[in-house]
């Protein structure tokens, strides 16, 4: 059976702050901070999970580790393997696909050399394929952390890029 | 009750109840796959699609429920059509390879995929691939079959209380697993092989052995926990090939522990003994079994004529049928011996003339489901008796107040009340201050008490006994460990008065499948069948400390089986004639016995179980016996006969039953007893070792069924304390470490483990590497080796 997770694999700070989304909830639920406190483990992990923090978290959350592990497997926002410094996640649904999102990958796959669910291999950047984040009044759009980039354009992409470090 | 109409016959139904469950009771059919009565409704696989009048949709009806005037069609036009949908859309990543699957001939997707689907497919795709994880020996997994109805993982949420399947995954991408690579480790977890609609979880160990329509179905009974399951079991030529559950609401529902499913396995064995065995002249030789009755007989008359029939004793497993038990007993009183018993895991009989007729749980198994607070004493309730640790779970998740008194801090799968984890001795303590504290609630005294009060009282006793004395329906149950302490009289004792003091039911699990048949049958030195008096023979320690000359054993193998197997196997390899009645044959045995006589296992013979709540359960052979092997009811007519006693001239089991239910008839239990304050030897000083029998370790066939032996359950003993033991005994907290008691010394693994209170360590009964060791719940030496 899984071994019991480790909580000292979350740092002081990242327990603070999944403390304070428990705290949001009745005091028996929770678990009811799972989807925060993952998000939370990843950014302390630069940017992704792993089976041991997914375990950390079931311990100090006091849930199944594979309920935990469902919740990580189930929404797009969650990376269970290294991502590079820059997430790239674009929308590839209708919206977005009748307004061009396949022109967005393709410009954006020939520029960066890698294909949607790569990373470069400097680790500066990944691209991802979403579906609809719905932002669909400004399609085509893609998330770079927690912005929406819209109404994207090969010239607004070349932009985008040549800000990032 | 509410009418509704289906298919145009109408219908009285439950309100609030959902229109399948209206559709079950009248025998109407409505496919489903992630319906299970059992389990909280999902509705996820649409396969119940009906229509209603009035309703523009089809609605399933697993999650609908009947209003009054409600008209449902199950054939209709609209429903068929939605249903042939459904099954076309569930088929398009099923593959459709069912010559090759083991679910193929008793599976629930191929029957409605004939009776509600189309005749051909229109999908031309590739179908989605999942790979196979290995989750243990016991559940096969074929996860590309997976249709996602999450029966598993509800099961696993809701009656197993261990989420060990889930869904990870989202959409053509959600698969079922575990996480990582574990192997499943609950104890119930093979009913998910029954639950699983499709191929996708199928028995490992029945897996590619037969089709479902060569099997010839039998009906059997669980002789592994005193709960008594219902088995179905699945035969070819006379072999068995699996065992599933039998439905039986008031015993097992529709679950079983998975000891009772994979245990068959150790029918065929190596070690089965498959001809009589004799001992002559230190040479052990196969023989037939005139011979060797004749020998086993004349041993027996030899030591009788000696030494007089008191120099004879017979032990008896309790997973023996109740004819058997019967007849041993009648077997030894004829000859004229009392020494007869069948609690050799119990170690304190100083109250056994103030035990009533049968030690019985005080109330039918299916009430604990429905109980508002229970007080556990000394029981791993979760391991020893796993469908009424689920019954146990059932209530505590309706809000029962479940309290423990236990050596120590065992796993449960509910939200415990209270629980106060001490030493064996102070065991005794705790439940005296619960008394105490109730004593006081209620305004009573009780002479003598305080003096076993050893532990201040607080408000964890108190509120135990709060819970009691508030509950409607509420009951002190004393589990196997408390039979099996030094003090259980004092146990007992202690039990009874916090029962009476709070006026709820005490209950006594009882320690083997068939231990009240044990003692209804009069397999015991102080009582005759039914209760009925007799001349007080020796308990099993008695015959042992005073060393008999000739013993007959049944089922047993002391060496593992009894609570003290250094004294035992000392005393059976002094003693000049050992008669072991017994299914398997081991080096062990065949250094104390000078006969060992092959028996059929429960599988192989009629007989009759009295499972914990007191129902007699008969049930016949369903397989051949392997070899020359015999079932022990006719071994013991045959000795019977050639002992020259009156009496058994029996023609079949079922006239055995008839003399003893005969006798039985009027026998109703009372667990119930006077307050007498128990005397109380002096407590052990040092290092004290608690025990028990592991769910794996408890009788010769579940230690020979190899996929159980392989899960995490299993596994070799090993003296397990925690860090304040081991630093005050000077041990590290890993190696090796001696164990030593008297004569009696081991070599066992040393594992930290926090669960264990200080003063005290943890050695398995029954399992490898303690055969020799006695002392259970007594002070043992420790040195690092
Ligand atoms: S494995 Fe079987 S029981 Fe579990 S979800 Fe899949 S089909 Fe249902
Ligand atoms: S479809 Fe792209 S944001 Fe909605
Ligand atoms: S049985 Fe009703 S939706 Fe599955």
């Amino acid at each position: 059976m899984a071994q019991p997770g480790n909580i000292e694999l979350l740092t002081p700070d990242t327990r603070a702050e999944i403390d304070d989304w428990i705290a949001k909830y009745p005091s028996d639920q929770q678990q009811s901070a799972v989807m925060a406190a993952l998000r939370i483990a990843q950014e302390q992990n630069e940017g992704y999970l792993t089976d041991a923090l997914i375990g950390a978290i079931a311990a100090y959350l006091d849930m199944p580790t594979v309920a935990v592990y469902e919740v990580a497997t189930f929404y797009s926002m969650y990376e269970l393997n290294p991502v590079g410094r820059h997430k790239l996640s674009i929308c590839t649904n209708i919206s977005c696909m009748l307004r061009g999102s396949d022109e967005v990958v393709e410009h954006l796959e020939k520029r960066l050399g890698i294909k949607l669910g790569e990373s470069t291999a400097d680790g500066k950047f990944t691209l991802k394929e979403v579906e609809c984040l719905g932002a669909c009044v400004n399609a085509p759009m893609l998330q770079l952390g927690r912005e929406y980039i819209e109404n994207l354009t090969p010239e607004t992409l070349d932009r985008l890029l040549d800000t990032l470090e | 009750m509410v009418d509704i109409e289906i298919n145009g016959v109408t219908i009285k139904a439950e309100e609030g109840a959902m229109v399948i469950e209206a559709a079950d009771i009248a025998g109407i059919t409505i496919p489903r796959f992630c319906y299970h009565k059992k389990l909280s409704i999902a509705a996820n696989c649409r396969m119940c699609l009906v229509e209603v009048e009035k309703v523009g949709k089809p609605v399933p009806a697993c999650a609908t429920p009947v209003t009054g005037g409600m008209k449902v069609y199950t054939r209709s036009p609209k429903a068929i059509a939605a249903q042939r949908s459904v099954m076309e859309f569930l088929l398009i990543n099923h593959p459709l390879d069912c010559p090759i699957c083991d679910q193929g001939g008793e599976c629930d997707l191929q029957e409605m995929a004939m009776g509600f689907g189309n005749d051909v497919s229109r999908y031309n795709e590739g179908k989605r691939v999942v790979r196979d994880r290995n989750i243990g020996p016991l559940i096969a997994t074929d996860m590309t079959r997976c249709i996602h109805c999450t029966r598993c993982v509800r099961f696993g949420q809701e009656i197993a209380g261990m989420m060990e399947l889930g869904a990870p995954g989202r959409g053509e991408h959600m698969r079922i697993t575990t996480y990582l690579e574990d192997a499943v480790e609950s104890e119930l977890s093979g009913n998910v092989i029954d639950l699983c609609p499709v191929g996708a979880l199928t028995s490992k160990p029945y897996r590619y052995t037969a089709r479902p329509w060569e099997l010839t179905a039998h009906h059997s009974v669980s002789p592994h926990d005193c709960v008594g399951a219902n088995l179905r079991v699945d035969t070819r030529a006379h072999r068995v090939m699996r065992v599933v559950p039998r439905e039986n609401e008031e015993v097992n529902e529709t679950w079983l522990a998975d000891r009772d499913r994979f245990s068959y396995t150790a029918l065929y064995d190596k070690d089965r003994a498959m001809a009589p065995l004799i001992k002559r002249d230190g040479q052990w030789q196969e023989t037939d079994w005139d011979t060797a009755l004749t020998f086993a007989a004349d041993g027996l008359k030899r030591i009788i004529a000696r030494d007089g029939a008191a120099n004879l004793g017979a032990l008896a497993a309790d997973w023996s049928t109740t004819e058997e038990l019967y007849l041993l007993q009648k077997l030894m009183r004829k000859l004229g011996s009392s020494h007869i018993d069948h609690r050799v895991r119990q170690q304190d009989f100083s109250d056994q003339d103030a035990m009533p007729s049968f030690p019985w749980l005080g109330q039918s198994i299916a009430s604990l489901g429905s109980l508002d607070a229970a007080l556990l004493v000394g029981s791993n309730v979760r391991h020893e008796q796993p469908l009424l640790g689920q019954r146990l779970r059932q209530a505590a998740l309706k809000g029962a107040k479940v309290s423990l008194i236990n050596p120590m801090d065992y796993d449960f799968h509910f939200p415990v009340g209270e629980k106060l984890i001490d030493t064996p001795a102070g065991m005794l303590g705790q439940l005296a201050a619960v008394v105490s504290a109730a004593a006081e609630q209620k305004g009573a005294t009780v002479e003598g008490l305080d003096a076993l009060v050893t532990v201040d009282i607080e408000d964890r006793h108190r509120a135990i006994a709060r819970s009691l004395i508030e509950a409607k329906n509420g009951t002190v149950l004393l589990g196997n460990i408390s039979a099996y302490h030094p003090a259980a009289g004092a146990l007992r004792q202690l039990g009874v008065q916090l029962a009476d003091l709070s006026d709820v039911r005490i209950g006594f699990l009882a320690e083997g499948g068939n231990s009240v048949g044990a003692w209804l049958a009069g397999a015991l030195p102080h009582r005759g069948t039914a209760g009925s008096e007799v001349d007080s023979g020796k308990d099993w320690r008695a015959m042992f400390e005073s060393g008999l000359g000739g013993y007959l054993l049944l089922g047993l193998e002391p060496e593992r089986d009894c609570i003290d197997p250094a004294l035992a196997t000392r005393a059976l390899d002094a003693a000049e004639f050992v008669v072991a009645l017994s299914a398997y044959d081991s080096p062990a045995m065949r250094e104390y016995a000078d006969a060992i006589l092959p028996i059929a296992l429960y599988l192989e013979t009629s007989g009759t179980y009295v499972n914990g709540e007191g129902r007699w359960q008969s049930f016949a052979g369903c397989a051949n016996p392997p070899g020359e092997a015999r079932p022990a009811w006719k071994l013991l007519r045959v000795l019977g006969n050639l002992l020259d006693t009156e009496g058994f001239g029996y023609m079949g089991s079922d006239e055995v039953l008839a003399e003893v239910q005969g006798a039985c008839r009027d026998v109703r239990p009372d667990n119930g007893r006077a307050w007498q304050a128990p005397t109380l030897g002096p407590a052990p000083t040092g290092i004290v070792r608690t025990t028990d029998f592991p769910i794996y370790a408890v009788d010769p066939m579940v230690r020979r069924a190899a996929p159980l032996q392989d899960t995490p359950l299993a596994g070799a003993a090993a003296v397990h304390a925690c860090a304040e033991t081991l630093a005050d005994a000077g041990l590290s907290s890993a190696g090796r470490v001696r164990v030593s008691r008297g004569d009696s010394r081991t070599e066992l693994p040393i594992v930290a483990d926090e669960r264990v209170p200080p003063g005290s360590v943890y050695i398995a009964s029954g399992k490898r590497g303690s055969e020799l060791l006695g002392g259970a719940f007594e002070s043992i030496e420790l040195t690092q080796a």
